[in-house]
């Protein structure tokens, strides 16, 4: 119940918000702040509260939804899912924060904001398929308002796109949930849309878990986005307000990846195998070509887009790595992303402001008038980069010790990412900090003010701390991630009845690309 | 005592974090107080514990300090934790003394900068980076470090941030370092794989037992830590940034590019040296880069006209020869090395700088010339490690180089000895032609400038370091047997029993089923011969006057000579041009890598895959126009719509 209570916690001051009269835009603010940060306050109970361990599903609760069809109102939280719904409290809360400026139908924009929240909170949460569908769906709708209303100059072409894309991969999802939900009830005669129940029940071979795999991943690598399923992205990040950006990095990109781990991965097990390496030659092309394609972006919110293609890949190759190691580093850097990316977005939207204008060759040498940003912006810059001792480098080096476990081969081209990285960020830094102060429009312009510096120094503390003692964070997934890794092991599904020879070929696949001492050894082969 | 080591780090970290932040408003006087007490405090603690580990027995001069657990998933799991043994005191000991010197320098060296805080806090933090990177107990620890000098040292070398050149170079030298980081996590990840572990100690104790002698996987590992210690330390092919580095304030060429973190990749090697002991196949390669890189960087060091690129190449190639002596497997000469170029280079780049204060910031020695009246301290000194890196008796450099040299030839090889020679005579040769440009000779500086000595502030260390490096060679006094000071500390670090390794390879192999590959002859000592040590010193000697006379010649005796002989030669101006290696790495991975960005943004991205997405969009919208037609909203065409409709149905059914 507690859970529920959070999750339309925002919802309920949305709905507060509409009987305030839109004149009075101060307490507008000031009460949308209230409902974000009590949520998010509350929200860290569930830490307090959180059995780290146990994989189980925690502060569950579940109620019948519509009886006929089997749905219930089911929600509950685990290790996946625990971080992510408190940073989505969190960032919900910034982003209101960072909002101040907003001139255009205040109160509008914070009940669009608000009710994004619940939206995301719901996803992370639903552990029934058919809730899970619709808060995916549902949160989809203020993100199109705030991109299109908010937004800038092409905001209407970049808001259809956006929700385009995601809705034509989400259809595809829906029918495979269709066909799941029938083929349990032949299979159990239990008409359900109970995400446990399913998982644990549903039996099916490797050519059906094939088609169903792709038709959720199709929503999935959309909504991460992977290449090549990324180029909403750009146009969205560039259009979008900065709150919007923010909420758009930091929490709608980790429902794609939330998906793979809560979906593909514990019901399509065989799959999953099968199509392992595939996706992490997708993830690892990401990376470098997120990174390359960064490096010669002139606006600064493209140069964050498409640098976000390239920390996702990283998440995604640690999904696939389908070890500890791996998928730890990609819950983490999960978390990181978050936090990185939405700071650097943030800043960009600081200097947008003051500006009007996020080209980098309109910028320059701008370490000399406002040195607070500056210092803000190279640590968020060095935590981008992932330099060892902020959050960046703990994720990113698991993920690539995972992979390393699996194919040394993958591993190196997913590491030279990490030189591309280092390029794209310095660069943009040295172009917009650095260098001589020769645009006179740029001579004016203000430090950061108390309310910009409440938005950016939590999150960078957070690089700190993870960066130095990850150990808070990284034990939260450590049960559900020994949970996952069984249920995906090919030793799992051995001794189970369809074993036809599909799944002999999975397996087999699987302990080729897997064996540990032997594979790192080839790379002096290539 | 030794649980004082957390403390080292610490201190500076918190100068950092004060001068960073609340710089401006403490004042310059505060500043300066607070990063030089700060890395005091850190170099005192060090003498503490270096005492202390003195007074252990040397078998157990091993600590180890464990602060929490840093990562972990599963099993793998990396302690932040501190290790203090002989090696890394001897590192820290420079860091921390020489880094003391250096800061006090600073003070007067950057006393009429506007953000004078922001470079003390930059230089704090890259103390505190070294310090970790020395201290690790692992390789990740290592690698925080590692990489955090590689983020100061891109810091400094922007400091001045409004010219371009100082920008580029900055992003330069990190993203080079950042290639050598990228094969150093390889190598990391590598040994984790094998190990099951990156604490050092465990690893170099398990070594031998888990990888066979010259085997791909041990060979792989230690090619790809080289490649991170040639990024770090200036070696081909990743040297280009060092001389570009010298954009940043003078002191931070002495620190960071010549004392302290550009020998962080040879520190490495000894830390490794368990592994690279077991890969001959590297250790050859890493002596040969080494040789080639001082002869090298040496030869291009005799062209340059900047007092400070001279220097900087110089630097260069003193590494090669710190790396050609870890590639023969004399560590122990590596770390000499290492320490005696510390003092003197260290020396030398604040004698530069010193130069460089008295004439209002000219660089260019063909501006300078009679100087050593007007700066006789700054000279006196200058003079003295000028000798040291010659290698005249009985200063440091002589010990150190020596030692080197005898060792490539003993256990390397006659050609790696010829190499060295060779770099020790041009070593000698444009030393000297940097101090007769600048200190004899007419005076050729502007006669608007009047040179002055520096301050006592920057003086004091210059000639503390000239003491250092004049009495540095009593460490490793070479010929009797157990008066190597050096040799006897780093002993427990750096003892290796080939004989049970290869017996424990020979054992591993047999199980795999493969035969063991003769190596008897490795275990063949070479008998320390004295007189061809003292053979060798005399030639050395020789050598190195050798190359001071001609300098004396060319450029005091007739110094119109030079200009006659480079005049028009080819192989002049490819030396002068650095033998165009930045122009090519320009052309081959530079250029390619921005323009394939560039095509992959324009024709890939937006031309290709989102080309491809609008395309759909626009097909559906063409289709949609076309079915437009029907909806025309004229109740006739409805109706003939539904005659036509009921007759196809009519046909059908029929």
């Amino acid at each position: 119940m507690f859970l529920t209570f959070l999750t339309f916690l925002p919802l309920i001051g949305a709905m507060g918000l509409a009987f305030i009269p839109k004149e009075k835009e101060g307490m507008i603010k000031q009460v949308a702040v209230a409902v974000a940060a009590a949520d998010f306050l509350l929200s860290l109970q569930l830490y307090a509260g959180f059995d780290m361990s146990t994989h189980l599903m925690q502060f569950e609760y579940s109620i019948a939804w519509i009886p006929s069809f089997g749905v219930n109102y089911h929600v509950g939280i685990d290790g996946i899912s625990l971080l992510l719904y408190i940073m989505t409290t969190f960032l919900t809360l910034i982003c209101i924060i960072a909002s101040w400026s907003v001139k255009k139908r205040v109160k509008e924009y914070m009940i669009a904001m608000l009710a994004l929240s619940t939206g995301m909170l719901g996803v992370f949460i639903s552990l029934d398929i058919f809730l899970f569908y619709v808060f995916w769906e549902f949160q989809l709708v203020p993100m199109y308002l705030l991109i299109g209303i908010w937004g800038g100059p092409r905001r209407i072409y970049a808001a259809v796109k956006f929700f385009l894309y995601t809705a034509v991969g989400s259809l595809l999802m829906l029918v495979a949930i269709i066909w799941m939900y029938f083929e349990v009830q032949q299979q159990t005669g239990v008409l359900t849309t109970d995400l446990m129940y399913i998982t644990e029940n549903l039996n099916i071979g490797l050519d059906a878990q094939k088609w169903l795999f792709m038709a959720f991943f199709l929503a999935f690598a959309i909504k991460v986005p992977m290449f090549p399923f990324h180029t909403w992205l750009p146009d969205a990040h560039v259009e979008a307000p900065t709150a919007g950006s923010v909420i758009l990095a930091g929490v709608l990109l980790k429902m794609g990846t939330y998906g793979f781990l809560r979906f593909n991965l514990p019901l399509f097990p065989f799959a999953s195998n099968v199509f392992m390496e595939y996706i992490a030659w997708m993830a690892i092309i990401g990376i470098v070509y997120g990174a390359l394609v960064a490096m010669v972006q002139e606006d600064l919110k493209k140069l964050v887009a498409y640098s976000s293609v390239s920390h996702l890949g990283f998440v995604m190759l640690g999904i696939f790595a389908f070890n500890h190691y791996g998928l730890q580093g990609a819950l983490l850097q999960n978390l990181n992303h978050g936090i990185s990316t939405s700071a650097l977005f943030l800043l960009v939207g600081m200097i947008y402001d003051r500006r009007h204008t996020r080209l980098i060759s309109e910028f320059g040498g701008l370490a000399k008038i406002i040195p607070v940003y500056t210092i803000c912006f190279m640590i968020v810059t060095l935590s981008s980069i992932g330099l060892p001792g902020t959050n960046g480098f703990v994720g990113e080096f698991l993920v690539l010790l995972g992979i390393f476990q699996a194919d040394g081969m993958m591993a190196m081209v997913a590491t030279s990412g990490v030189i591309f990285a280092a390029c794209y960020m310095l660069w943009m830094f040295q172009r917009v900090m650095f260098l001589k102060l020769d645009n006179p429009k740029n001579e004016n312009m203000e430090d950061m003010n108390c309310r910009e510096l409440i938005t950016i120094v939590p999150l960078i503390i957070l690089i700190f701390w993870i960066g130095f003692y990850p150990k808070p964070f990284m034990k939260t997934f450590e049960p559900t991630v020994e949970h996952l890794m069984t249920r995906v092991s090919p030793d799992n599904f051995r001794p189970k009845k369809h074993n036809d020879e599909h799944h002999a070929t999975a397996v087999d696949k699987h302990e080729e690309s897997s064996s540990h001492s032997e594979k790192p050894k080839e790379k002096s082969h290539h | 005592m030794l649980n004082l080591a957390c403390l080292v780090p610490i201190f500076p970290l918190i100068g950092s974090i004060i001068n960073g932040f609340f710089g401006l408003r403490i004042g310059k006087n505060a500043v300066g107080k607070v990063a030089c007490g700060s890395v005091a405090l850190s170099f005192l603690t060090v003498l503490l514990m270096f005492a202390s580990l003195l007074f252990t027995p040397a078998e157990e001069r091993l600590f180890e300090q464990v602060l929490f657990t840093w990562m972990a998933a599963g099993d793998f799991a990396v302690e932040f934790g501190f290790q203090i043994d002989p090696l890394s005191m001897v590192m820290m000991l420079v860091v921390t003394g020489v880094g003391s010197l250096i800061h006090i320098y600073s003070i007067g060296y950057m006393h009429e900068e506007y953000s004078y805080y922001r470079y003390f806090a930059y230089l704090n933090l890259f103390m505190f980076s070294m310090l970790l990177q020395v201290k690790g107990n692992n390789f990740l620890i290592m690698l925080i470090g590692w990489e955090g000098v590689g983020v100061s040292s891109y810091f400094l070398i922007g400091y001045y941030f409004e010219k371009k050149s100082a920008c580029d170079a900055g992003v330069k030298a990190f993203v080079v370092n950042r290639i050598g980081d990228f094969a150093f996590l390889l190598a990391i990840m590598y040994i984790f794989n094998i190990f099951g572990t990156i604490d050092f100690s465990d690893v170099m104790h398990m070594a031998p037992e888990k990888l066979i002698y010259d085997s791909e996987a041990v060979t792989i590992i230690c090619l790809l830590l080289f490649i991170g210690a040639t990024g770090k330390s200036a070696q081909i092919p990743l040297y280009t940034w060092l001389p570009d580095a010298m954009e940043g304030p003078t002191p931070v060429s002495a620190l960071i590019h010549a004392a302290t973190m550009v020998t962080a990749g040879v520190y490495m090697v000894v830390r490794c040296n368990v592994l690279f002991e077991l890969a001959p196949l590297v250790m050859l390669t890493v002596a040969f880069i080494g040789g080639t890189t001082a002869l090298m960087a040496a030869t291009i060091g005799m062209t340059q006209y900047d007092i400070k690129r001279v220097l900087a190449y110089s630097t260069v190639s003193q590494i090669g020869y710190m790396f050609l002596a870890c590639g023969v497997g004399a560590y122990t000469a590596a770390i000499f090395h290492l320490v005696t170029h510390a003092f003197f280079k260290a020396c030398l780049f604040l004698g530069s700088g010193s130069v460089i204060h008295g004439i209002h910031g000219e660089q260019d020695m063909r501006k300078m010339g009679g100087l050593k009246k007007q700066l006789p301290i700054t000279y006196m000194t200058f003079l003295i490690s000028t000798f040291a890196i010659a290698g005249i008796f009985p200063l440091s450099g002589f010990f150190s180089k020596d030692e080197i040299l005898y060792h490539a030839l003993m256990d390397g090889n006659i050609i790696l000895w010829g190499m060295g020679a060779t770099g020790a005579l041009l070593t000698a040769f444009y030393m000297f032609r940097l101090v007769f440009m600048t200190f004899w000779g007419e005076s050729r500086v502007d006669p608007d400038v009047h040179p002055h000595e520096s301050p006592k502030v920057m003086t004091m260390p210059l000639m503390i370091l000239a003491g250092l490096a004049t009495v540095g060679g009593l460490l490793g006094i070479p010929l009797v047997h157990g008066w190597h000071a050096l040799h006897n500390w780093l002993e427990p670090v750096l003892h290796f029993d080939l004989a049970s390794a290869l017996e424990h390879s020979k054992h591993m192999l047999h199980a795999n089923g493969e035969h063991a590959p003769s190596w008897g002859h490795l275990l063949v000592e070479p008998e320390h011969n004295v007189w061809v040590e003292v053979s060798l010193m005399l030639l050395s000697l020789g050598i190195a006057i050798t190359g001071i006379v001609g300098a004396y010649y060319c450029y005091v005796k007739k110094p119109d000579l030079p200009g006659k002989f480079i005049k028009g030669q080819w192989g002049y101006d490819l030396v002068n041009n650095k033998y165009g290696i930045d122009e090519l790495y320009d052309e081959t991975v530079v250029k390619p890598t921005v323009v394939g960005s560039f095509f992959l943004w324009k024709t890939a991205d937006q031309k290709g895959i989102d080309g491809g997405v609008n395309a759909v969009a626009n097909t559906i919208g063409w289709f949609s126009k076309q079915a437009r037609v029907f909806q025309s909203g004229f109740v006739r065409n409805y109706a003939l719509f539904m005659v036509m409709g009921f007759l196809v149905l009519l046909i059908l059914m029929f």
